[in-house]
């Protein structure tokens, strides 16, 4: 059991652990390593009223809302975020297009602590932010209270728990022991208040890297329900050490989807008529994919372990 | 770049947003921790840690603490660029938590709207008379409530300096006076400056905004026109300082071509 692999396909990820209807977890670590290549699948397998969890999650969120595969999502931000607004998303919350969107709107902090109360097991955790704005009266999920323990009002964040987790990372086992690194954001949170947790690796590795450093391991294995071995999976966003953020990509689908017809044909371009993530990188071409290639590499000193 | 910033650009040898960025940078004090945010407040950190401020932190929502400052144009704040090199790469709750505990000096927004009282809307705009869906908080509406102090930059005209927000995204001082306590807010926290493009306004002890300073070359007359509410005006109204040779070698330097300087 303990040494079974987990390694699997992403059209065998999404197909097993990801039915419509589910409450899915993208984008945990803010504009880093966001899982395109996942979100990706979900569209081309035509899932259906998934619920989108995240702080951010750049533009993926709005390619799946403009894909018609999401009736809610519980956000802080829903755009593009070097470029501005995300189209889909105004489309789907001004007329409908092409489904309603029930938008359920967070800050940031109260996202992280909603995850964080999932991972610690408990309904709720207080928190000062939101006090006096509409975020807090629009959101059911935000209650104020008073403290039990002082004379002050709080904000009860309500726990949430993902059916699923996809997470994207630089290297796993093939049991998902998995090292991070680069900006957390809500990871760690996201990975224990998660039902389930589907990681997304840019490389494969034997078990003693990942015990060579196990602070570095931010994802424990028995966690996880499957491993897709995906490099570039994250493009247009960067993965420390492996690629940089391909702004460009984020400039070109601001300007390709303003209209709704653009939005289609981007669409069948980059992801409904491209059978996997080959394809879509031999797509990108040789030479954007050399451009964004790591040009200096800065390795962490080694940590000794040894006693 | 607008023709309006070109024409700045040519008569005087700087634009509007690298005015604004200088006079954001002069609200960072040496030593701070500041949540630094994007676009122009990045650049007002990294002016501020070269001049007056070299032991200013900058502190980002992704969990990255830097004390020492990225050296390329940064897109987003989770580029490799502000990663390498970074004090931590941490986790959300851990930087929320400084800011929650009333440890983090400064933070910087911009917004789609603000009031007479500094609060923000970044999730509806209504613009030709139509409404429309904005991207929302992100980390904006917990700044607002719990840095000791906020600064927001925007572009000055009636629209978005209104008379009240159609939605308070991230609260300033409610309606006046005491509403920040009754709504349970710290007591050290709130917006302290609006840096615009035409002028700097600052806030009173009844929480209302006032004009502090005026651009080089803008009259009280334009800012009062382009300002959704009757602007009070400060009796010792002063002129916002031009920016220096060193500020804006500094802006040019990280952001050379204006993409976030137009």
């Amino acid at each position: 059991m303990a040494t079974e692999s987990k390694l699997m396909t992403m059209r065998e990820a999404i197909s097993r652990h990801l039915p419509s209807g589910s409450m899915v977890l993208l984008g945990a670590q803010l504009e880093q390593m966001i899982p395109f290549a996942a979100g990706h699948e979900m569209i081309r397998q035509s899932r259906r009223d998934l619920t989108l969890v995240g702080p951010i999650s750049d533009i993926l969120f709005d390619q799946m809302i403009g894909a018609g595969c999401v009736s809610r999502v519980m956000a802080a931000w829903i755009g593009n975020v070097s470029a501005g607004v995300g189209y889909c998303f105004r489309r789907a919350v001004e007329r409908n297009v092409p489904r309603r969107l029930d938008v359920v709107d967070y800050s940031n902090f109260t996202m992280a602590m909603a995850l964080h109360a999932g991972a610690l097991g408990v309904p709720f955790l207080p928190t000062y932010a939101t006090l006096g704005s509409d975020l807090l009266k629009k959101n059911g999920n935000l209650r104020e209270f008073s403290s039990p323990v002082s004379e002050e009002k709080l904000v009860a964040v309500r726990a949430l728990r993902p059916d699923v987790a996809i997470l994207h990372v630089q290297r796993s086992d093939a049991q998902g022991n998995a090292h991070i690194w680069g900006s957390l954001g809500v990871a760690v949170d996201g990975a224990r208040a998660a039902r389930k947790i589907i990681l997304v690796a840019e490389e494969i590795v034997g078990p003693e890297v990942i015990a060579s450093d196990p602070n570095r391991t931010l994802v424990p294995g028995f966690l996880v329900a499957g491993v897709v071995h995906e490099p570039g999976g994250a493009h247009p966003s960067p993965v420390q050490g492996y690629y940089g953020r391909d702004h460009a990509f984020f400039s070109q689908y601001h300007e390709q989807t303003r209209r709704l017809e653009d939005f289609e044909d981007w669409l069948a371009h980059w992801v409904v008529h491209v059978t996997d993530r080959q394809e879509y990188w031999k797509q990108l071409g040789a030479g954007r994919v050399e451009s964004l290639a790591v040009k200096q590499h800065a390795y962490s000193a080694p940590a000794d372990f040894g006693y | 770049m607008t023709a309006r910033s070109e024409a700045n650009l040519a008569a005087r040898g700087y634009t509007f947003s690298e005015l604004m960025v200088a006079a954001a940078a002069r609200e960072i004090g040496d030593g701070e921790l500041v949540f630094v945010g994007m676009r122009l407040p990045m650049l007002a950190f990294l002016v501020a840690r070269r001049t007056h401020a070299p032991g200013a932190v900058g502190l980002f929502e992704n969990g990255v603490i830097r004390e020492t400052p990225a050296t390329e144009l940064l897109y987003t704040m989770g580029d490799s660029a502000n990663l390498r090199g970074a004090t931590q790469c941490g986790e959300m709750t851990s930087v929320m938590g400084l800011l929650q505990q009333g440890r983090v000096d400064a933070g910087f927004l911009g917004a789609a709207e603000v009031d007479r009282f500094g609060n923000l809307n970044t999730t509806w705009g209504y613009r030709n008379k139509e409404t429309q869906r904005l991207p929302g908080s992100g980390g904006a509406c917990d700044i607002a409530c719990l840095a000791r102090r906020t600064v927001v930059m925007l572009v000055h005209d009636r629209g978005r300096l209104c008379d009240r927000v159609g939605h308070i995204t991230s609260p300033g001082f409610g309606t006046g006076n005491g509403w920040r306590r009754a709504q349970g807010l710290p007591q050290a926290s709130g917006p302290s400056a609006i840096i615009t493009t035409l002028g700097v306004l600052r806030f009173g002890h009844d929480g209302e905004a006032y004009l502090a300073s005026v651009h080089p070359g803008v009259s009280v007359e334009e800012v009062l026109a382009n300002t959704g509410w009757t602007l009070r005006v400060a009796d010792e109204l002063v002129e916002t300082p031009a920016p220096t040779d060193i500020e804006l070698r500094v802006t040019r330097e990280l952001d050379p071509h204006h993409f976030w300087t137009r």
